[in-house]
């Protein structure tokens, strides 16, 4: 077989992560290497297969000879860099964090269709949050249940904006989007309408699937019934983007 | 076009008004406007009338002492400000009575003295045509030497030659980070591509701050002359102006400016017959602070959501569209021409050792002269509050100077004898910003000072990350405990962990400094945090 016609010049680069010495290509991000060889890292808005956005500050690392601290989703890779994801002061800061996003809305798993299925959930046992030491705000918000088959629970939304991007990148429906701005955003249909008129929901259901928690569910589930289904994500998103 | 003729040109500007010899000139900037300057400016120009054809009332742009407002001063055709005589508090009733003494002695009753340090102490690089030209006069900027900058830039420079001298001035961003200002430009030149942009930064909004304002109110033509000479510089076609729509005057004189300087073709296509063009737009803010933060104003600018993006890439590398783009502030613009007419090394003669230049400062607060000034990097902070500001008024005591917003801190009395630059103001936990400056005297409660500043940062956070976005809200919520004595030693300890936490973690300026007016105060003025501790 010849070699493709215009070979990408792109290096393969070696680098430490945690004690352990690996290689990448230089256009990977650390949270990819992480991945792949089995590096946990938190992470909340970052999903295999959509832009990255940064917002959720949970895969922040520590790279040596540098005091500020990188997301590990929207930093490359560099030859030589000494990471490491797991020190006592990141733990401290991921806890915090899954502490304040708690206490943002309302977010009780015992009454979630996503308890036990819930990565909110998941990163809560995996911090070390036992209980929540700032007070929670008690936000409220309406649910949308207008559509015919999903429902809304902004009270359970962490505003990760994938469902944004998956609507967006993926389906090319560009139905999500975000109003508002600090602690009042939300996730809006189109013109910030009801789900249910929304002209321009295909019903696909990936923004479903990719939402980490109980925000976004198909109608009709109850406490613990809601699993979802990611493995979509990659192959389409491949295909996407090697036409 | 070369200098001679430039210069040509602005003689014969000069030469179109051969019989004024006297000008009265009102100040038409937004301050002294509020205070009433319009009536003034068409009262004066009613007494006027054609009695005196020597004589010629100008509006003009801001002369600093804004708590003074409205200024007037009577000048020599192309006097200077300390060379005039200037009165203060001018009400429209007043316009007879200076129209009269204009052929005799000053009117002493509402005489305001130059000699004040307020106007002695200062040196002025970036205002040097505040208060002197009308801002909506092209002529009058050609007249005063205006464009002699950019013409020599293109007629006997090249951008390495441009690049070189911006560098070796020492010049730093004035808009808060100070990033060198020539490696910046540097950097933006070596990058690969056909395509670049000139950003300035006008999404002024530090509270108390509005250096920016005036001067694009003041100088307009000054600003669009530095953003050329960086196109040229860097090699860029297109520049952007993103100002905040609240500010309607400075919008309108800058646009004034931008058609007046295209049909003389100093903007637009082939900019002094030479084959350098340059398209300048303005965009408007809608009101959200963070766009002021470099990636969220391209954001904006593209037309998309105001929300930052984390960095690296920096926009040098990919700014607006993907493309290499250079940004910069307002005050950093107005600093060029001066810098390549007399040169870089004579820029770096002026202030301190790594913060070179003078600055711009708006001094807000309980001072007895708010308004503006523009000092050599390196003044004290006592020279400016105590000498220039004229101190604290009505008998009170100074407590503590804010400097740099929402992402700046608190400076007490002891520390009044720095010498003010980039880096003294960052070892006491606070940073330069902008240039706002607010003074607050004993009657200032300091946790109230940081609950404001966190209520900013709140309101103001666009919601994208989650420590900023929630952090800054749980952190007011424990100030407002905090100031009406309701927290307990417990929710202090938390205060000082989610300052930290939101100081590290967050994605842009806006949260990694929102929780300095906090530590700053902590450290300085800790014992009010634990007079206001309650709740058992």
């Amino acid at each position: 077989m010849p070699p493709p016609a215009n070979q990408p010049n792109i290096r393969v680069v070696t680098l430490n992560i945690d004690g352990q010495d690996l290689s990448a290509r230089e256009d990977e991000t650390i949270i990819e290497v992480c991945r792949e060889n089995q590096i946990p890292i938190p992470s909340l808005c970052y999903l295999e297969g959509l832009s990255v956005w940064g917002a959720c500050r949970l895969c922040l690392v520590e790279l040596a000879g540098q005091n500020r601290l990188l997301a590990a989703c929207s930093t490359r890779v560099a030859e030589g860099m000494r990471i490491q994801t797991n020190t006592e002061r990141l733990q401290r800061y991921r806890r915090t964090i899954v502490e304040l996003l708690f206490a943002e809305r309302n977010h009780v798993c015992s009454v979630c269709v996503s308890n036990g299925h819930c990565e909110l959930q998941w990163l809560a046992q995996r911090c070390g949050v036992d209980h929540v030491r700032v007070p929670y705000r008690q936000a409220s918000y309406q649910v949308d249940s207008s559509h015919e088959m999903f429902r809304l629970d902004h009270d359970r939304c962490v505003l990760c904006t994938r469902c944004v991007r998956v609507c967006d990148e993926i389906e090319g429906a560009h139905t999500w989007d975000v109003m508002g701005r600090g602690s009042d955003c939300r996730v809006i249909t189109d013109m910030a309408q009801p789900w249910g008129d929304s002209e321009t929901c295909t019903s696909c259901g990936k923004c479903v699937q990719v939402c980490p928690t109980g925000a976004l569910v198909k109608q009709g589930t109850s406490v613990g019934e809601m699993v979802k289904d990611q493995h979509f994500l990659p192959i389409l998103a491949r295909r996407r983007h090697t036409i | 076009m070369n200098l001679d003729d430039l210069a040509e040109l602005a003689e014969q500007f000069r030469a179109a008004d051969p019989v004024v010899e006297r000008e009265v000139r009102v100040c038409v900037a937004a301050s002294c406007q509020s205070s009433g300057a319009s009536p003034v400016f068409d009262a004066l120009v009613a007494s006027l009338g054609d009695g005196k054809p020597a004589c010629k009332v100008k509006g003009v742009g801001c002369m600093g002492l804004c708590s003074a407002g409205p200024l007037v001063s009577v000048a020599d055709k192309d006097g200077d400000l300390e060379g005039s005589v200037l009165y203060r508090d001018v009400a429209p009733e007043d316009a007879e009575d200076i129209v009269a003494s204009l052929d005799g002695p000053p009117l002493e009753r509402l005489r305001c003295a130059t000699d004040h340090p307020f106007f002695a102490r200062q040196q002025k690089i970036v205002l040097e045509h505040a208060g002197i030209i009308d801002p909506n006069s092209f002529k009058g900027y050609v007249a005063v030497g205006g464009y002699a900058a950019l013409i020599q830039a293109l007629s006997e420079m090249t951008p390495t030659d441009v690049l070189r001298e911006v560098t070796a001035s020492g010049l730093r961003g004035r808009g808060g980070g100070g990033y060198p200002t020539g490696l910046k430009w540097s950097t933006v030149a070596k990058m690969p591509g056909a395509q670049k942009y000139v950003i300035c930064n006008a999404d002024e909004g530090d509270p108390g701050a509005f250096m920016d304002r005036a001067i694009l109110e003041s100088d307009p033509h000054r600003v669009l002359e530095g953003m050329a000479i960086a196109a040229y510089a860097i090699g860029a076609s297109k520049a952007y102006v993103y100002i905040r729509a609240e500010y309607p005057l400075a919008v309108e004189r800058l646009q004034t400016a931008i058609r007046k300087a295209k049909r003389a073709g100093f903007l637009g296509n082939k900019i002094g017959d030479t084959q350098f063009s340059l398209e300048v737009e303005i965009r408007l803010g809608a009101g959200a602070f963070v766009c002021g933060e470099e990636t969220a104003l391209m954001a904006s600018i593209e037309g998309l959501r105001g929300q930052p993006r984390p960095r690296p890439p920096y926009p040098a590398e990919s700014g607006l569209w993907g493309h290499p783009t250079l940004i910069n502030n307002v005050e950093t613009f107005a600093n060029i021409a001066p810098i390549i007419r007399e040169g870089g090394e004579w820029f770096a003669s002026i202030g301190t050792e790594n913060s070179k230049g003078t600055k711009v400062f708006a001094l807000a607060g309980t001072i007895a002269n708010t308004g503006l000034i523009e000092v050599p990097m390196g003044t004290s902070l006592r020279d400016i509050i105590e000498s220039i500001g004229g101190g604290i008024p009505g008998g009170k005591s100074f407590k503590a100077v804010q400097t740099g917003g929402p992402s700046g801190g608190c400076i007490p009395e002891q520390h009044l004898d720095i010498a003010v630059d980039y880096d003294s103001l960052k070892t006491l936990g606070t940073m330069m910003g902008s240039g706002g400056m607010i003074v607050m005297d004993e009657s200032s409660c300091m946790v109230d000072v940081a609950r404001y500043f966190m209520e900013f940062c709140m309101t103001e956070s666009c919601g994208k990350c989650i420590p900023c976005r929630t952090g800054t809200q749980q952190m007011h919520a424990i100030l407002d405990k905090l100031a009406k004595a309701q927290a307990t030693s417990a929710d202090l300890a938390l205060l000082e962990e989610l300052c930290e936490v939101v100081q590290s973690t967050s994605l842009c300026g806006l949260g990694q400094t929102a929780p300095n007016p906090v530590l700053s105060t902590l450290r300085y003025f800790r014992d009010e945090y634990e007079m206001k501790l309650g709740g058992g």
